[in-house]
This record gives C-alpha cells, structure tokens and sequence, in this order.
C-alpha cells in the first residue's frame, strides 16, 4: 500500500480490477465510462478505484452472460 | 457499522469483492487468467511515460515523423511500437505562443500506450474540477507560472480521444542525440503541467 500521489495504484487488488474490466469492456469502452463517470458523480470524494469497482460491478451486473 | 448511509448490509472489502469478480469471471470462461497477469505487466512494465518521451524525442529530431505524429497521433505513436488498447491519441504542441494542458474532468481518460496510468492527481476531483475555471492558477501551483500573453489551451479527453503533449525542445539541446533527448522529457511536461 502506498500513499505516493504520483502512483497509478495503492494496491495490488486496483491493477487486477483494471485488467478485469479491459477483458469485459474491449471495444466498447464508452459504457463503461458512463457507468465511471455516475459513479464518481454519486460520490466525489471516495477513492478513485473505489468508484472503478462500483462502476465495474454494475457494468457485470447488466451483463446477462457474467 | 455505521448505517447512517441506509446500508444495512456489511459490504465486503474492495480487495474481497475484486477476487470474487475475478474467480467469477475465470469460472465462466470470461477470462484467463494469464490475460489478466499479462494486463498487470503491460501496465506495470511496459506502458509508460519513458514511451512517450521516446515519441517526443522523434519527433524533436525528425520533422517528418513530426509531421505525421500532429496529422494522426495513434498511427504515429504505433510506428515505434507502442500500440495500446484506447481510442485516438491527439498530440498537441506547445509553442512560443501557445500552451498545452490535458485534463479529464469527468472521470481520467489518459493515453495509457505512452503515459501508463495516470498519477492521483490527475485522477482528484480537485484537478478534474479547476484546471478548466482555472487552469493558469492550477500550472501556478504545480511550479509553471505561464507570461500572461501565452495562451493556454485546456484539453478535455474522453474515452476516444485522447491527448498527448509535445513539448518545446529546451534550448542548448543542438547536439544532442534522440536517446539523450528522450531522457529530459518528463512525464508532468506530456501531461502539460510544467515545461522542460
């Protein structure tokens, strides 16, 4: 865990979330920046990957194949 | 547990609920997972800001490849290999007159192939919100204070496009090769938040 600024990630459990959601997403990437954008909306100032995880979840959550 | 938010229920850790999602996805066939550890490298190892310095430096050193880098950023930054998975990468230069910045104000779209991930600033509610109101005082308190006759122009990225600053070549860097050149450029400078 870090809390350098200049990191892309804090911790480990942040970069699989991120590779998880390049094996879902693939070509269709602006649903899944809408879903980012309302749930960063919904709540500014919690944790930027929290927010990737909330908006992940409903991104599977909407797909009938997951 | 506080309920104050109306959550009755215990919500499991975000490093719980990633594992699950991943065991989930793996179960299904969604995904494998060397996929996954090949993500983890490419974006640990691979993807960062020493590819876009290499693509500033060309282009510092060769007007052509300049030429074609401004016309179509993408096609030009996959002539030297690096060729990632996001939309349109837009190179915009910085001159004399003009001064280039990049921000995503809605969520952090950022040109992964020659930048990595973005840092957490990039990503702060606070930067998304005032580099557009107010980008001249927000360069000013990352060190760039900008003559008030340069203009500054905000770029605003998007999941399909996205953008890449091309810096000026500091001055006293005649005889200096592409290697050399490539190892001034910083990432900050690519982003628009200082100059070299």
């Amino acid at each position: 865990m870090t809390t350098d600024p200049e990191a892309a990630f804090e911790e480990p459990w942040q970069v699989r979330l991120f590779a998880l959601t390049q094996a879902v997403v693939g070509d269709d990437r602006e649903a899944f920046r809408q879903r980012l954008i309302s749930a960063i909306d919904q709540d500014p100032h919690r944790g930027y990957w929290e927010s990737w995880l909330a908006a992940f979840e409903d991104l599977v959550a909407a797909r009938t194949d997951v | 547990m506080s309920d104050t938010h109306g959550h009755s229920h215990e919500v499991a850790g975000p490093a719980a609920r990633v594992a699950a999602l991943e065991r989930v996805m793996i179960e299904k066939g969604l995904v494998e997972e060397s996929f996954i550890d090949s993500v983890v490298e490419t974006y640990t190892d691979r993807f960062g800001p020493r590819n876009g310095a290499r693509v500033v430096a060309r282009a510092w050193t060769d007007d052509a490849y300049k030429q074609r880098l401004l016309a179509d950023g993408k096609a030009a930054i996959a002539e030297l290999g690096f060729d990632g998975p996001e939309g349109d990468v837009v190179a915009v230069e910085n001159t004399d007159e003009v001064h280039n910045v990049v921000v995503c104000t809605l969520c952090s779209c950022y040109p992964w192939s020659v930048l990595g991930l973005p840092p957490r600033w990039y990503k702060s509610y606070e930067y998304r919100a005032r580099m557009v109101r107010e980008p001249r005082t927000v360069l000013r308190e990352f060190g760039l204070d900008l003559p008030a006759e340069t203009e500054v122009r905000v770029w605003d990225s998007s999941a399909e496009k996205r953008y890449l600053v091309l810096p000026q070549r500091p001055a006293d860097t005649d005889g200096l090769e592409e290697d050399a050149l490539a190892s001034l450029v910083t990432r900050d400078s690519m982003i628009g938040v200082s100059r070299l």
